[in-house]
């Protein structure tokens, strides 16, 4: 019971953060509140039982994109341009696609329910294999490394992926800028 | 009824977390609000999984003896997954709001299109 309450008022939390994110015009200030967004899901994750998500959120979610973001800041605008009031064609989107998904939320099973499907196909698996099979105490670890190694492997191919098309993206203008000022040094020199 | 809120109320909370980053999405014309949208739906779908994963008095899925109730392992791995991931397409969508600042001068896309006559 108490680790609904919490729960409860955690994503609570997460709603007013998420409003305020949507209200405010300082670019900066909308960052640190997803900041904070992503600690407060990081201790959702926690309550749920997801230790490991909890802490990859906790130092990639709420440190690495932060970092990120307050850089993208640095290089452009802090303060986001008005535009007048609400638009009303994406409410409209939204209420309408949200209210589909609370519909179909009714043929969901109950949060923690153990019957759930989603508990009755590999899940038992590995959990009660996985300490022969790989003997890792860690199940989260066992999967993620052997049971879906090929997922891990497509992640990392991922990873690697935009790491280049970011080195392409920013990589690429230093070069572009020398080149620039050369043409400069030669014009002015001729 | 009361049981009913407290069963499906994970779900109402990221739902409204999703629509709220799906709207800053395509309401908003800053391209670095937009990308701050994304990360608001993308962290609202990683709640999704994680709540469907949680058993009732079940701990972390980390064997120990006298223990016989675990959450499910599974959502917890795709999830560290989609984390990294979603950090990464972050990235990636940074660094092209710095070079869109850097060849129009601004990050508004109505300014943007105002320049290409596009709109």
């Amino acid at each position: 019971m108490m680790l609904t309450i919490i729960d409860l008022t955690l994503l609570f939390f997460l709603v007013v953060i998420a409003i305020a994110v949507v209200r405010i015009k300082d670019l900066f200030a909308a960052t640190m509140l997803l900041g904070i967004y992503s600690l407060l899901s990081a201790s959702i994750f926690v309550t749920l039982d997801a230790v490991d998500v909890a802490f990859t959120e906790a130092s990639v979610g709420a440190g690495i994109s932060t970092i990120l973001a307050l850089s993208t800041l640095s290089l452009t605008a802090r303060i986001e341009k008005g535009h007048p009031g609400p638009t009303w064609i994406p409410i409209l989107v939204c209420a309408v696609t949200g209210l589909t998904l609370i519909y179909a939320t009714f043929d969901m099973p109950w949060f923690g329910d153990p019957d759930a499907p989603i508990h009755q196909h590999v899940a038992p698996h590995y959990l009660e294999a996985s300490a022969e099979e790989i003997d890792i105490p860690n199940v989260v670890t066992s999967v993620l490394a052997s049971y879906r190694g090929f997922d891990t492997f497509g992640e990392t191919v991922v990873v690697f992926t935009a790491l280049v098309a970011v080195l392409l993206l920013l990589g690429g203008r230093k070069g572009e800028d020398n080149e620039s000022n050369q043409n400069k040094d030669e014009g002015g020199a001729s | 009824m009361i049981d009913e809120i407290i069963g499906l109320y994970n779900y109402w909370v990221v739902i409204f977390l999703m629509m709220t980053g799906f709207y800053v999405v395509i309401a908003s014309t800053n391209l670095v609000k937009k990308i701050i949208g994304l990360n608001i739906f993308q962290t609202s779908v990683f709640i999704l999984y994680i709540t469907m994963g949680k058993v009732a008095d079940g701990t972390a899925p980390i064997l120990e003896e006298g223990i016989t109730s675990y959450s499910n392992p599974l959502p917890h791995v795709l999830i560290l997954t989609a984390i990294v991931v979603g950090v990464a397409t972050t990235a990636v969508g940074l660094a092209l709001v710095v070079r869109i600042k850097e060849a129009y001068d601004t990050i508004e896309e109505d300014e943007i299109h105002d320049q290409d006559d596009s709109l």
